[in-house]
């Protein structure tokens, strides 16, 4: 490799991607066309998994209305888990921006650092604090009469919403702030000399121009929400599933792999459109922020 | 700018105080002297992180989780630095094409990876073995070293490079002596960021361990379903003090908020 190695055509990149590459299509690659494929086997109880093409999978999943209403469920805990962090994520972010330096870095770190604490961690303390009569603030609650039984959380898609929403809070803020990066503050001081009050600058200035920031936040909100394993597996327990934790039983605990093959592929193709559409939605309907 | 009224500010406590509840929570019932779930309201014991002595299997996991994400985030950047030089430096055609699928472990669901893992693994007769959880986690945490690996090189002043050119440096001294050290930041960061991914993973993790290779949150996450009692929060406390330390470290060398600021993009 040397310094002025530009000239020196069209090789010395691919030399230099070509391990990168390899270890890319034989150990990802490969494994999820492996994945699709085993959809479409067949499976039985005693005789295991049978290399055949067959629909039988994909038709039990457009059929059975168990698993319309399970990717139902999936979805309408990621659409809640997203309104959530972009209600409350968007206003914070706006707050931080507005402190004075030392105070918005300090904070920032406190938001953003749970991103990097494990989420087996986080979701537990959700579980420390609300689950059933040892929960700490139904404890606290009860002790003073506030309520009679303890607030239901635990096994609830309320509770799984809000401690997803704990969870993924920190992508959304991050996506506010940098889109407030590229605001100028003089528009806004421009809209208070011209007489706006604070909810039309609010409205009419701050709001059009952090809204894809907003928008990129929640996809990526949306899709790690719908994907989750951890928070729906320890706040749903067994008898909530969504699509993460039923291909998780389908593959550990039933065994029918070929079943939990064709519910994680919807899964991947589902979220692959929903992402994809939506980002090309936002740039068209932005392109001016984007340029 | 204006500056903030006083309902933004309460709006901003509260925030902060559920954003941060249920994480000192898990961090304060560890201490607790009781043998059931309570904050430590009598004074604080060590108890609970002295009774993770008594389950091997917790120890076990934490060395497993320990040497997967060093050899993984090493294993990484041996694929990433290369790749990084490569797409900083050059344009060449499929250039694009290369670092979305780079980029893309970020973009598939990892209970997706898991399964796909699980499956091409069993069938080449490496399941449940610590080499397939190694190479899964390479994968995932690829992005990871490359994307902070990638900034460094794309940042590099490139005229040292052809000062050491110009006075005779070969290719792999000029690697060893000049490059390498340039962008050494830059990978020892893509390594720490690479490293708590791997420690913190946990939806991929549980298709491929088997007993005797479960990590850490593996190990946590099946305890867990069967109970919850303050054993696991002050192993919990531990995991958080791991993770700590390697934000430390990624705080010196790089700048936390540079880092964070990166991962946020994952969706565009």
């Amino acid at each position: 490799m040397s310094a002025v190695a530009e000239e020196r055509g069209a090789r010395a990149p691919w030399a230099l991607t070509a391990p990168a590459l390899m270890l890319f299509v034989g150990v990802l690659l490969i494994p999820l066309a492996m994945t699709v494929m085993l959809s479409f086997h067949d499976w039985g109880q005693y005789k295991g998994i049978e290399p055949v093409f067959i629909l039988k999978n994909w038709k039990e999943i457009a059929t059975d209305p168990y698993y319309a209403e399970m990717f139902w469920r999936t979805f309408r805990i990621a659409i809640l888990t997203t309104l959530l962090t972009a209600v409350l994520g968007a206003p914070e972010a706006y707050i931080l921006n507005r402190m004075s330096g030392r105070w918005k870095s300090f904070f920032l770190l406190v938001i953003l650092g749970p991103l990097l604490i494990s989420v087996v961690a986080r979701t537990l303390g959700w579980a420390l604090l609300f689950g059933g009569n040892n929960g700490l603030v139904n404890k606290l609650l009860m002790s003073f009469g506030a309520i009679r039984s303890p607030i239901p959380f635990m096994f609830t898609e309320t509770g799984m919403v809000v401690a997803l929403a704990h969870v993924m809070m920190p992508f959304m803020v991050l996506s506010v702030w940098a889109a407030l990066q590229r605001l100028d503050p003089q528009i806004e001081n421009a809209a208070m000399s011209l007489g706006a009050g604070p909810v039309t600058i609010i409205r009419r200035i701050i709001m059009p121009q952090i809204m894809p920031g907003v928008l990129s936040g929640a996809i990526i909100v949306f899709s790690l929400s719908a994907s989750a394993f951890a928070t729906p597996a320890i706040i749903g327990g067994r008898r909530l599933k969504v699509a993460a934790t039923l291909a998780y039983d389908e593959f550990l605990n039933t065994l029918n792999w070929p079943l939990g093959a064709a519910v994680a592929t919807l899964l991947l193709v589902a979220l692959v459109l929903i992402v994809v559409g939506s980002n090309a939605l936002i740039e068209r309907r932005y392109a001016e922020v984007f340029r | 700018m204006r500056r903030n009224g006083p309902l933004a500010l309460i709006f901003h406590t509260i925030f902060v105080v559920v954003m941060v509840a249920p994480i000192l929570v898990v961090c304060l019932v560890a201490f607790t002297p009781e043998g059931f779930l309570s904050l430590p309201t009598n004074g604080f014991s060590l108890r609970w992180f002295r009774t993770i002595a008594q389950y091997p299997e917790f120890i076990h996991a934490f060395w497993v989780s320990l040497g997967l994400g060093a050899l993984s985030s090493f294993m990484a950047l041996l694929f990433a630095v290369p790749a990084a030089l490569a797409i900083a430096r050059y344009r060449f055609r499929g250039r694009d094409a290369l670092a979305a699928l780079f980029l893309s472990p970020l973009m598939i669901p990892h209970v997706v990876l898991g399964i796909a893992f699980l499956r091409f693994f069993t069938s080449a007769g490496l399941g449940g073995s610590f080499a397939a959880l190694i190479i899964a986690h390479v994968i995932i945490v690829f992005p990871f070293a490359l994307r902070l690996t990638l900034a460094a090189a794309t940042g590099m002043d490139r005229t040292v490079e052809m000062a050491a050119v110009s006075l005779g440096a070969d290719g792999w001294t000029l690697f060893r002596r000049v490059t390498l050290p340039l962008i050494l930041p830059g990978v020892i960061s893509g390594w720490a960021l690479a490293f708590i991914q791997s420690f913190d993973d946990l939806t991929m993790t549980v298709f491929l361990a088997a007993p005797g290779t479960e990590t850490l949150p593996v190990r946590m996450f099946l305890y867990i379903q069967d109970n919850i009692d303050p054993l696991v929060t002050s192993v919990s406390a531990c995991v958080i003090a791991v993770t700590m330390t390697a934000l430390i470290l990624l705080d010196r060398f790089y700048g936390l908020d540079r880092v964070l600021a990166g991962k946020g993009d994952t969706g565009r």
